[in-house]
């Protein structure tokens, strides 16, 4: 495979224009750069999924099993009879269009199938062949297709250039949600083995190790102990992070991509000073070291079985609440599936911050709270020593994840933090943020690095976005709560905006917060040399 | 081929009318039978779709947020783009359904040079399903006349509205303007904007055709081709005191008329015309945001295998130690 090279100029020279013949009738043509490779079969054995077997997109023969048709159409009837959502949206969508220019694939690539509403006529089409009275009698006219193998590799083709956003459902009438679909999607696909390796890999190191990343329990806590070391050299102060500990008050469940990878570490870094600053008993888990859900993005089974680990941990611990770190797609799922798979959490305690008293009755069954519901409190009662001008370097603007946005409406807290924690703060055009919000163009385990392609062009409106408030305000910063978007946008900033550094809300507040006792600061929490405050010591 | 399909079928429609009653005279199988039986298939199909419908449960609590959530106090809740209880849902559900809140919403999306993407309001699509939908509801109620006895007050009131503008003899009805521009818009921009051109299918052009031929049908007899309206009446009233007579010298384009609504309501239950009824089962619109204050049961929700922590502390326990992790089994 030849490596991505087109220039950004090239990309969003991008034509709208519908092919001449019919969807119906336009083979998917699986064209590289705009997928990702294959699971690796040791990987979906690791957790036990069906029909698994070596295949590569790109080759005719899929090596699908004989059967193939009957685990597709009965694996649709199971979901039909699961879902209301999959069965009203299967049926009720009028194709009025107005989802159609609201999806960042279809903006960046201009591949009608895109259109949330073809993408979803792509299983409609098989659903009225196969389950309606009217589409088994009048075939094509009903807008009915037949199951064949090409309508499979379409499917997958474009089920993994859905990054489950939302942002269709916000202006559907019916709320038809396509990312509702797109999981129906997958679920159809792990069927038959065809999942893609940069998901297979991180659910089954999510689920024999404990986190995406395949980190095991030592390397989690030498990762944290080179964090205790910079700490140490920014602020002459040494945090000490505990795991694994029985009796702590609260356990801290966060993305495992803020211990591995920059700019997360950063974001690790502030909540490891955060709560060193308050005093905060509180605990980390090996066990339980993954926030975020990559099993999510392939089957619901596999979902429950990664999130299954926080509230196992919480219990064998005997903490009170868990407070999560800042992610995205974790945060849906802690918000609306959480309690219903593995719940009731009744061996917690409703959350009660320790330093302000507030409790958190919004989370008063799942007893997890959100770090910038957390940190807004107590910014809020004042209980945090901040001094904005140590970001006075960075102009910031915030990108509201996805998940965060539409899937549990946490618009307004870590608007709150940055605007206490930065002087400058500038918010992108009003059709791009909160409920409207962008996706980064990689989410759902598609930000892999064979796909840069489709990453690029599904990144595009975002980066179009930032482009602007750069242009305008001189916005130099992408504040964000989410760890795939501090990898993501990483990329895409780098390909259409490249002044533009991506940091963690927490980050920010790291940078801000005046610990007690700590050494003038002369550099940022990336050991970069604050301006103005270089010569501090020699004045 | 996706639109001519669906438009020779309406046409088809009406001249197996005209040869029914003209020819064949079928008065009786197009004034009362046919009905009968629409109305029967759409009562009894609508109650299967929905009943087929309600019986998959809602395993997850999934609404689409649009707005601020509820969690600190000092923090403004958006309550109807984001209800946490259902007081408020059923606010955002009313808004949804006799506003079409979120197509309200809709904005286009244009890429200029630069490259900008740039973002503006448009409200066509609003505007017309709006139009289309309230003036079809209005008409409908204006139909109530011929099924009851006498002229009720609240409808002739709305006769009275919807003809204000006082023109024509008879007094011209603004719903009958507004529907055939109305549906007439929806049929164009399906064929003039490629993209949504490209989308459609017959099944999307088949009821625009069939409700333009009903209200076209409709808008002839009341203007032009006059039809003998106490006769009609008497055929209404026959038909719903389940006693049906068909009197002498009613056109035949009241037939036209009267079958094409028959297809409509025997269409109804199979078709995307559901959305009317779905509209009110969508999950992502008709649930409280609430799924972390009150735990929402899923009725399926089976056991999974887990890896269990002490298979984990089996699988690391000398690391962790090395680590100086604490463990449960030394």
């Amino acid at each position: 495979m030849a490596k991505f090279s087109a220039k950004p100029n090239d990309l969003s020279n991008i034509d709208f224009t519908p092919p001449k013949t019919e969807w119906t009738e336009t083979p998917v043509e699986i064209r590289e750069h705009m997928y990702c490779h294959a699971a690796k079969t040791k990987d979906l054995e690791a957790v036990e999924f069906p029909n698994v077997h070596d295949w590569r997109p790109q080759d005719e023969d899929w090596k699908l099993p004989a059967n193939w048709e009957n685990i597709i159409l009965q694996g649709m009837q199971d979901l039909l009879k699961k879902y209301r959502s999959f069965q009203v949206f299967m049926d009720i969508c009028v194709r009025c269009g107005a989802c159609a220019d609201k999806c960042h694939f279809y903006i960046g690539s201009g591949d009608p199938k895109n259109m949330p509403v073809l993408r979803a006529e792509l299983l409609r089409s098989v659903y009225r062949g196969n389950f309606t009275l009217a589409g088994k009698i009048l075939k094509k006219i009903a807008g009915a297709r037949e199951l064949t193998v090409d309508v499979l590799k379409e499917w997958w083709y474009y089920f993994y250039q859905c990054t489950e956003c939302r942002r269709c459902s916000v202006f559907c009438p019916y709320g038809i949600d396509q990312a509702e679909i797109t999981m129906m999607g997958r679920e159809l696909t792990n069927l038959l083995g065809l999942n893609i390796g940069w998901i297979a890999g991180p659910i089954a190191n999510c689920y024999m190790k404990g986190n995406h990343l395949g980190l095991e329990p030592h390397t989690i806590t030498s990762s944290l102990e080179f964090f205790v070391d910079d700490i140490e050299s920014i602020t002459g102060i040494k945090v000490q992070p505990t795991f694994n500990r029985k009796g702590a008050e609260i356990l801290f469940v966060t993305p495992s991509g803020d211990l591995f990878a920059n700019p997360g570490t950063y974001t690790c870094m502030g909540y490891m000073m955060l709560f060193h600053e308050l005093g905060l008993d509180y605990t980390w888990s090996t066990y339980a070291s993954e926030g975020g859900n990559f099993g999510f993005f392939t089957t619901n089974d596999m979902a429950k079985r990664l999130n299954s680990k926080i509230y196992a941990e919480a219990k064998r611990l005997g903490v009170k609440y868990i407070i999560g770190g800042e992610c995205g797609h974790m945060w849906r799922v802690l918000n609306q599936y959480m309690d219903t798979w593995n719940g009731p959490a009744d061996f917690l305690e409703v959350p009660k911050s320790p330093i302000t008293g507030t409790v958190f009755d919004n989370a008063k069954a799942t007893k997890m709270i959100h770090i910038t519901e957390f940190t807004a409190d107590l910014i809020k009662n004042g209980k945090l020593k901040l001094d904005k001008t140590r970001n006075d370097h960075l102009n910031v603007t915030y990108h509201d994840s996805c998940n965060t946005a539409r899937g549990m409406g946490l618009l307004e807290e870590p608007r709150y933090i940055i605007n206490n924690v930065c002087n400058q703060f500038h918010e992108m055009p009003e059709d791009t943020i909160r409920e409207k919000t962008f996706c980064c163009g990689s989410g759902t385990g598609l930000n892999a690095s064979e796909n840069m392609e489709l990453r690029m062009r599904g990144g595009f409106a975002r980066a179009n976005a930032v482009k602007f408030v750069k242009d305008n305000y001189g916005v130099n910063t992408l504040a964000n709560v989410c760890a795939i978007d501090r990898a993501t946008l990483s990329a895409s900033m780098e390909y259409w905006v490249p002044e533009v550094a991506v940091a963690g809300v927490h980050e920010l507040v790291a940078n801000a917060l005046v610990m007690k006792g700590e050494k003038e600061r002369t550099i940022d929490i990336r050991l970069e040399p604050l301006p103005g405050k270089e010569g501090a010591e020699n004045v | 081929m996706k639109t001519l399909f669906p438009f020779f079928t309406v046409i088809t429609l009406v001249l197996l009318v005209f040869a029914g009653v003209q020819m064949a005279n079928l008065q009786f199988l197009f004034g009362v039978i046919i009905p009968y039986v629409a109305v029967g298939v759409f009562i009894a199909g609508v109650i299967y779709k929905v009943v087929k419908w309600g019986s998959s449960p809602v395993p997850y609590c999934i609404p689409t947020t649009c707005g601020q959530q509820k969690s600190l106090p000092w923090i403004k809740q958006s309550k109807i783009e984001n209800p946490s209880n259902t007081f408020w849902v059923i606010i955002r559900m009313a808004l949804e359904v006799l506003f079409f809140r979120s197509l309200f919403r809709n904005i286009k999306t244009e890429l200029r040079d630069g490259p900008t993407l740039s973002y503006g309001s448009d409200k066509w699509l609003w505007m017309a399903g709006m139009a289309f939908h309230w003036s079809f509801l209005i008409i409908l109620i204006r139909h109530f006349r011929f099924f009851s006895e006498g002229l009720p007050f609240p409808i002739h009131m709305i006769e009275i509205l919807d003809a204000f503008l006082q023109i024509g003899v008879p007094l011209l009805y603004m719903t009958d303007v507004v529907i055939l521009a109305a549906v007439a818009f929806l049929f164009l921009r399906r064929v003039f904007i490629p993209q949504i051109k490209y989308i459609s299918l017959p099944a999307d052009y088949f009821p625009l055709f069939l409700i333009l031929g009903i209200a076209i049908s409709g808008v002839l007899m009341r203007y032009i081709m006059k039809t003998d309206i106490v006769s009609v009446k008497v055929l209404a009233m026959g038909l719903i005191s389940f006693n049906p007579v068909v009197p002498e010298g009613i056109g035949t384009i009241f037939y036209v008329h009267l079958f094409l609504i028959s297809v409509l309501f025997a269409y109804f239950p199979f078709s995307k015309l559901m959305h009317m009824a779905g509209v009110f089962m969508s999950p992502t619109r008709n649930m409280p945001n609430n799924s972390r204050m009150v735990r929402h049961i899923n009725p399926w929700n089976h056991p999974v295998h887990l890896h269990t922590y002490e298979e984990y502390e089996n699988d690391f326990r000398d690391k962790m130690k090395g680590a100086g992790l604490p463990v449960e089994k030394e």
